[in-house]
């Protein structure tokens, strides 16, 4: 247990009057992609941000050893957890530069030669007011903050989503660099993503965990697939080989 | 002609005020989703506290710059110690700036009795330039200089510093900012103190312009700077320039030309059509 | 979060249409009969000469402790008439006050300034009374949360400059009007006329406990906390929030317009402090005093609040060789109810009424609430 660097016990979230979270146990190891998945619905989203705090949460969460879970979001953002959202979330009224600069925390390098050597097209842009980019480009820039200091932890919300096919294969491939620097959970519905960069992986269903295990073994075992992911593994291979 | 200028300038006196206030307020509802009634308790503070200052000392400058420090040092007390205890709950912390409101009110009352004082203004303020043969009073100039002043500063604040960008960046999307790892409670109360020093400003200056401090003085100015800060987009600091000097002419041309009182109630309307053609607002983004 | 959410969580309790099942809906019997012994007792008062000193100067049945009553149990109303939008609906309204004035001056104003007589100023209350709250409700309704309030707000505020400015000579401006009084029944006027007073003002409250129950216990009441608690899940129901928001605020406003000019004949005329924000404001207070959205938080709220505005300063002076600076705040009122409001606000959201019914929450409610001040830690 102890290269788990992320350790989830009995997280229970209610939003409103629904109960969305039911006692969701799991670990991330050092290093490599850990992905979260699920049909859509299932509290992958809620689990992350649940994670962080930013929904009301009861249950340990524990990172590196340190229970974080009484703490407020960004006293845990701080102890090096990088968030990219579901929706980007990027400041629309800031320029890119601008986005930046907040992302930018104290006690940590900020990496801008990485970050502009990543995503050059953010550099070209960076006095260019963020509501004016386009979806693959606030993708850049919302993985860009998240890149920009030294993070242990990186949370990716589906990061393919609504982006162009070739768009997500250059994400994946920038994740897939990344993995050396950080460790990543990763919430993805596209599985030929989860092939290319899951090491271990986490179902999800109705808001509990389904099954936890290596990501390879997952995505052989047609039965699981189908029935928690609803596709089948002849589909999924098919999609990985497209 | 000469009537027209007279009313554009006062007009633009008015609508300094009403940004001094507003601007302040836009920005606290903006990040923190309050509507802030203790706004008119810090600018009664400010009017009161410059009085007391300017007469003890004989210096009205002196007397506006410790208004203006008590009230910010004030407000950041009621952020911290009050409003942060309702995590987030609007309605509450709506109830809690109105229970301030009345208590500040009333104790002002109790101390000072419910009639209004004399303001010991400077001569020179009450002096008139001509303008176009228009006689206009200094003090109408000194409220334009004083809200261009603030418009100028409060800009540089939040295009050139990182608290002003955590300020836009958090009345945009306050979770994501906690979620780059900023405490954005300390921006918080730093609107809340920025806002209230600016209400104490503004205090003082009506308190000048009038020649009179009153227990009430800052709850009639409150209205019509909630008004300009819906019209002008909740959270919109030009948005809260730009509704400013809209209300505050309108107003003026009208009281004038049409009646007197008249130019209230279209400034009433003005805000119905606002938030039934533009519910965000001038220049706002999204209404809450 | 909506205002309707943050409503529902400065309620800190689950919705009456929740509790009302294990509460005072259980034992009706028992609770007609309290009511009937209380107004019963209320009705008796003007006869029972009884003296409480501190507490009122004079005998209770004397004209001052029932003029003191009858503001009490307007006001009382008029808190009620706004829980109904504020506590019940989560709509929060910054110009009820409105509707008051509307029902005081309209009161005052026909007599005055016409050939016509009681009759006719109450019939044009009534018909104001429902026009106006329809016309400006159905223009405000269309925002909600805090631009409802401010709309309402800004609209209360230009009755409140008409008022004051008073384009058409009617209003008296800040000074107010007095009532003709010639034209008002002899019963209703002169000191020794107070208990006829009183009873107006008993049978207002009267009227509107019945009409606000009876609303609550109706189809669109049901709808009311609701649309408090979950706007958008009662539209998903397929009900239309903007037809029984409009419906609560005409109800409402309406019974406020009444109460009005009553308010009128008790206070003898009609004055522009009834148009400032301020008022409105102290209606806040007394509903969250006593406690939003409950049976009768508001009712309690109403008539404590007034009490103490006006007893408050005889209180103090009660109390021998007090120092001047003790003194001088205690003669304003509005500083310690204002204190105990914050107070209140920070440490007891639920209000008075709380402090006596405390319905237990369900499992749910209380997992949600753990929930939260775990969030909030």
């Amino acid at each position: 247990m102890s290269d788990q660097l992320l350790e989830v016990s009995d997280l229970n979230v209610v939003l409103g009057e629904s109960h969305v979270l039911h006692d969701v146990t799991f670990g991330v190891r050092s290093g490599g992609v850990t992905a979260l998945l699920g049909r859509n619905g299932v509290g992958k989203t809620t689990t992350m941000r649940g994670l962080l705090g930013l929904a009301p949460r009861t249950g340990t969460v524990r990172l590196a050893g340190e229970d974080v879970s009484t703490l407020l979001t960004h006293e845990i953002v701080k102890r090096g957890v990088g968030f990219v959202p579901e929706d980007r979330e990027v400041f629309a009224g800031l320029t890119v530069q601008e986005n930046l600069k907040l992302a930018e925390r104290r006690g940590s390098a900020h990496h801008y030669d990485r970050v502009y050597e990543l995503f050059p097209r953010l550099r070209e842009r960076r006095g260019q007011r963020a509501g004016t980019l386009s979806g693959g480009e606030q993708q850049m820039l919302a993985l860009a903050r998240g890149l920009l200091n030294d993070n242990r932890l990186l949370l990716v919300d589906e990061p393919s989503q609504g982006l162009a096919p070739y768009l997500v294969t250059e994400f994946t491939e920038v994740l897939a660099q990344v993995t050396d620097l950080v460790t990543v959970l990763l919430v993805e519905q596209n599985l030929t993503v989860v092939r290319r960069l899951a090491r271990d992986a986490v179902v999800l269903d109705q808001g509990r965990v389904a099954w936890t295990g290596a990501a390879a073994d997952l995505l052989s075992d047609e039965q699981v697939t189908r029935g928690l992911l609803g596709v089948g593994v002849a589909a999924a291979n098919q999609e990985g080989t497209s | 002609m000469t009537t027209f200028v007279l009313m554009t300038i006062t007009g633009m006196g008015l609508a300094a005020l009403y940004f001094l206030v507003a601007s302040g307020l836009s920005l606290i509802f903006g990040l923190m989703h309050v509507l802030n009634f203790a706004h008119a308790a810090f600018l009664t503070l400010g009017g009161y506290t410059a009085w007391l200052v300017a007469g003890a000392s004989g210096s009205f400058l002196l007397g506006i710059v410790v208004g203006m420090l008590v009230a910010a040092a004030l407000g950041a007390a009621t952020e911290t110690g009050l409003l942060r205890r309702m995590h987030g709950d609007h309605v509450p912390q709506v109830l809690l700036t109105v229970g301030l409101l009345l208590a500040f009110t009333a104790l002002v009352r109790a101390i000072f009795g419910s009639d209004a004082r004399p303001m010991p203004t400077p001569a020179w303020m009450n002096q008139v330039i001509r303008v176009l043969d228009a006689p206009i009073p200094n003090s109408r100039f000194v409220l334009i200089a004083a809200a261009i002043a603030v418009w100028v500063v409060m800009t540089i604040f939040l295009t050139r510093t990182r608290y002003g960008l955590i300020v836009r960046a958090g009345v945009e999307n306050r979770p994501m900012v906690t979620a780059l790892g900023i405490d954005v409670r300390r921006a918080f109360t730093l609107v809340f103190a920025l806002g209230a020093g600016l209400a104490a400003l503004a205090g003082s200056l009506v308190a000048a312009v009038q020649g009179a401090v009153s227990p009430e003085q800052g709850m009639t100015l409150l209205i019509f700077a909630f008004i300009v800060v819906i019209i002008g987009g909740l959270g919109s600091f030009h948005g809260s320039a730009l509704a400013a000097l809209l209300v505050g002419l309108l107003q003026e041309y009208t009281n004038f030309y049409a009646m007197v009182g008249m130019g209230d109630l279209v400034v009433v309307l003005l805000l119905a059509g606002v938030l039934l053609t533009r519910p965000q607002g001038l220049l706002g983004r999204r209404l809450v | 979060m909506t205002s309707v959410e943050a409503a529902t969580r400065a309620q800190e309790e689950p919705s009456s249409a929740v509790a009302g099942t294990g509460g005072p809906e259980r034992r009706p019997v028992r609770r007609w009969v309290i009511a009937g012994v209380l107004v019963a007792l209320a009705v008796a008062l003007p006869y029972i000469p009884l003296r409480i000193p501190v507490l009122f100067d004079g005998p209770v049945n004397g004209p001052g402790a029932l003029h003191l009553l009858s503001l009490m149990f307007v006001m009382a109303a008029i808190a009620m008439t706004y829980d109904l939008l504020f506590g019940y609906t989560g709509l929060l309204s910054f110009g009820h006050h409105l509707y008051v004035a509307i029902g005081m001056y309209t009161t005052v104003v026909v007599l005055g300034e016409t050939d016509y007589g009681l009759g006719a100023a109450l019939l044009a209350v009534l018909v104001l009374g429902l026009v106006v709250p329809l016309l400006l409700g159905s223009i405000c309704l269309r925002v909600s949360g805090i631009a409802f309030a401010m709309v309402t707000l800004a609209f209360a505020q230009a009755g409140a400059i008409f008022v004051v400015r008073d384009p058409f000579r009617i209003t008296g401006g800040e000074l107010g009007l007095a009532i003709a009084y010639q034209k008002l029944p002899e019963r209703l006027v002169g000191v020794f006329n107070a208990p006829y007073r009183y009873w107006l003002a008993l049978a207002l409250l009267v009227l509107v406990v019945v009409a606000v129950r009876w609303a609550l216990s109706s189809r669109p009441g049901r709808v009311w906390p609701a649309i408090r608690d979950n706007e958008p899940r009662v539209a998903v129901l397929g009900l239309r929030p903007y037809t029984f928001k409009l419906q609560v605020f005409v109800l409402s406003s309406f019974l406020a317009t009444l109460a009005g000019a009553v308010y009128a004949v008790v206070v003898g005329g009609a004055y522009a402090e009834v148009t400032h924000a301020t008022f409105v404001l102290a209606l806040l207070v007394m509903v969250v005093l006593g406690g939003t959205g409950r049976p009768y938080g508001a009712l309690v709220g109403g008539l404590v609040y007034t009490y103490l505005v006006h007893r408050l300063g005889a209180l103090s002076s009660a109390v021998q060789d007090l120092p001047a600076a003790v003194r001088a705040p205690l003669m304003e009122p509005l500083l310690i109810l204002g204190t105990l409001f914050v107070l209140l606000v920070l440490f007891l959201p639920g209000g008075l009424v709380s402090l006596f019914r405390r319905p237990g929450p369900n499992v749910r409610d209380r997992l949600r609430r753990a929930l939260r001040r775990k969030d909030a830690e």
